[in-house]
């Protein structure tokens, strides 16, 4: 049953990518401006603009051009950049590093701070520290990381300048690392000027993307919490002496922790579709940013290799997050 | 059975109070100013005078009489544009978000009501939409369509279908094993016909508590794409390009971001928490 469970949520994963490829396939090439016309010099003759035509595959039918799209990319092989001239895969995945990094240490912050403020929810239950908790974060909630990210902007830009507002790290730093993962390869190595820098660069931006899934972390959590407080378990621990702080660390939480977990799979990829503009709001050098880039200079197969991974990257999440929750949770496993 | 009617309006005075008049009254007001912007701004938006380039606030020194929340780079009045730019931002969450509704609550309720087929194209389809970042998605449609209100309005429309579609149809299943919806097929009515008289009233209290939330998205999604300067022509004044610009120059006018962004806050509060109010309103359970 279990097999048979995965089997068709691979399948389903399938179709799901091969239709993320057909949209994103039509949508680029629907696009109008002439991205060839773009490169050539004015004056260029007609045989030049068929010769890089054919360079480029423009002047087969749209069914073949896909098929050949396709299958390059199977094979990993993405096309080459209008604009930087330089293969599409080697382009995203230079950049990969630094989305990924921003996107998990924004998770971290959101799962500490969502975690801390439903701890404290649940401990003060009943007073007017939850309502004031539960205010602040449907508050929180309610205004999307863009936003964050230009109070940020204005506040550590303008009020108190300690942090920078824009690129990764420090531009003076010599980094010649052989990733460009400079957080993780930068502990590896003990460079750990280059990941302060990264991470006072980051912090921005990352609490930007970090604060709406904290709210609702904190109160899904806190709700989950709350009710675990109520069952036998907790009041078996609360009779053996333990303290109220204790019993809720030690004993609800690992049972409220679990629907909590499933959400945040969920938000994760909202999170990392946020880093896009956040990342264009704080110079960062990302994916998002250079797929911005990308689409206001109509670079098609850079276009196309951004969406593509991005589309892959969360497929493979959501599907991560429901095999997950299928092996942990024992009522799903036998469905 | 949810029964809209036993939620009367005593209950919006009381039990909701605050959570709904409170963002009702600031959406009146930025409703007010885009309605008679020309009659309540006190400049021309789009007036440029580099003799009055980057003035500081009314409460600073230096400021100018007239130029009550100051200038931008090119002497133009930060005022002015936020109330002019309040059209554009209540015109497109308006005309986007009901699109949307309409498109993706007919999608949900089709989904819901017949299953089958119906069902799995439909929820496929949502799968591989979901797969998007809706930004990038957004960016990439209106770089596809070209610049302009349409394609704003067109691309908000083309992304968010999902999210009525995904609420609407969770709830068009439920109330589809109803007894009521039993009763009046075997009364003699068409299928297509119980869908929109007897399902549709009762998914509606969710629908309405969607629109405002799209509503807000919807502005922030024209705020972004003004930001990343794909939104409408660089001369209308919107919220996002005036906070781009704030953007670029915040270590000399920082007024020029502070103002817009309040501005969008504050709108963008408001539908949500408008939204959020409203649902738990209709929502039996919830209240």
């Amino acid at each position: 049953m279990l097999l048979k469970t995965v089997f068709v949520r691979l399948l389903t994963t399938a179709i799901t990518l091969f239709g993320v490829a057909i949209v994103v396939f039509v949508l680029v090439r629907v696009a109008p401006g002439n991205p060839i016309a773009m490169m050539l010099p004015p004056g260029a003759t007609e045989k030049d603009i068929a010769a890089l035509n054919a360079v480029y595959g423009f002047d087969k039918s749209l069914a073949e051009q896909f098929i050949i799209w396709l299958g390059g990319v199977l094979h990993g092989d993405f096309g080459t950049s209008i604009t930087l001239r330089q293969p599409v895969a080697e382009l995203v995945l230079g950049r990969l590093p630094a989305t990924l990094e921003l996107s998990s240490i924004a998770l971290l912050l959101a799962v500490a701070l969502g975690g801390c403020v439903a701890v404290i929810g649940a401990r003060k239950r009943g007073t007017g520290t939850e309502v004031g908790l539960d205010l602040t974060s449907g508050a929180v909630l309610s205004v999307p990381d863009f936003l964050w990210g230009l109070i940020f902007v204005l506040v550590f830009g303008v009020l108190w300048p300690v942090l920078s507002i824009s690129g990764r790290v420090d531009p003076r730093i010599d980094i010649d690392f052989t990733t460009n993962f400079y957080i993780f390869e930068g502990l590896l190595r003990g460079r750990l000027d280059v990941v302060g820098s990264t991470l006072s660069h980051m912090l921005m931006p990352a609490m930007s993307l970090a604060l709406p899934l904290a709210a609702m972390i904190a109160q899904l959590l806190k709700q989950n919490l709350k009710e675990a407080l109520t069952q036998d378990y907790t009041t078996l621990a609360r009779v053996r002496g333990f303290s109220e702080t204790a019993v809720i660390l030690r004993e609800a939480l690992r049972n409220a922790a679990l629907p909590t977990l499933a959400l945040v799979g969920v938000q994760f990829t909202f999170l990392i579709g946020g880093t896009v503009i956040v990342e264009r709001l704080f110079a960062f050098e990302g994916l998002g940013n250079m797929a911005i880039d990308a689409v206001i200079n109509r670079d098609l197969p850079l276009i196309q290799g951004i969406v593509l991974l991005f589309a892959a990257l969360f497929t493979v999440i959501n599907l991560l997050v429901d095999l997950s929750y299928t092996f942990l949770n024992p009522r799903l496993r036998h469905g | 059975m949810a029964d809209v009617s036993t939620n009367s309006p005593r209950l919006i005075l009381t039990d909701t109070n605050f959570r709904l008049w409170l963002p009702l009254f600031w959406i009146g007001l930025i409703a007010a100013a885009a309605l008679f912007a020309p009659l309540i701004a006190p400049q021309d938006p789009l007036a440029q005078d580099l003799m009055m380039e980057r003035l500081p606030p009314f409460f600073m020194e230096g400021s100018e009489p007239g130029y009550w929340l100051g200038t931008d780079s090119l002497g133009r009045d930060v005022l002015s544009r936020i109330i002019y730019g309040a059209r554009i931002a209540l015109f497109v969450s308006l005309i986007a978000a009901t699109t949307t509704g309409i498109f993706g609550s007919a999608l949900g309720l089709i989904a819901g009501y017949y299953g089958g087929w119906a069902d799995r194209v439909i929820s496929r389809l949502v799968d591989i939409w979901m797969a998007f970042p809706p930004v990038l998605f957004a960016v990439l449609l209106v770089a596809v369509m070209g610049t302009g209100l349409g394609s704003v309005i067109a691309a908000i429309a083309l992304i968010d279908w999902t999210r009525f579609a995904r609420v609407i149809r969770a709830e068009t299943m439920v109330q589809a094993r109803m007894d009521y919806v039993d009763s009046a097929r075997i009364g003699g009515a068409r299928r297509a016909a119980t869908l929109v008289s007897e399902i549709l009233p009762n998914v509606m209290p969710s629908i309405i508590a969607l629109l405002m939330l799209e509503m807000g998205i919807a502005v922030i999604v024209e705020a972004i794409l003004s930001f990343v300067n794909l939104s409408i022509s660089s001369d209308d004044p919107t919220w996002g390009s005036m906070i781009a610009e704030g953007r670029g120059a915040i270590h000399f006018a920082w007024w020029v971001l502070l103002f817009p962004l309040i501005a969008l806050f504050m709108t963008v509060l408001s539908f949500s928490t408008l939204g959020e109010g409203l649902k738990q309103h209709f929502d039996p359970v919830l209240k």
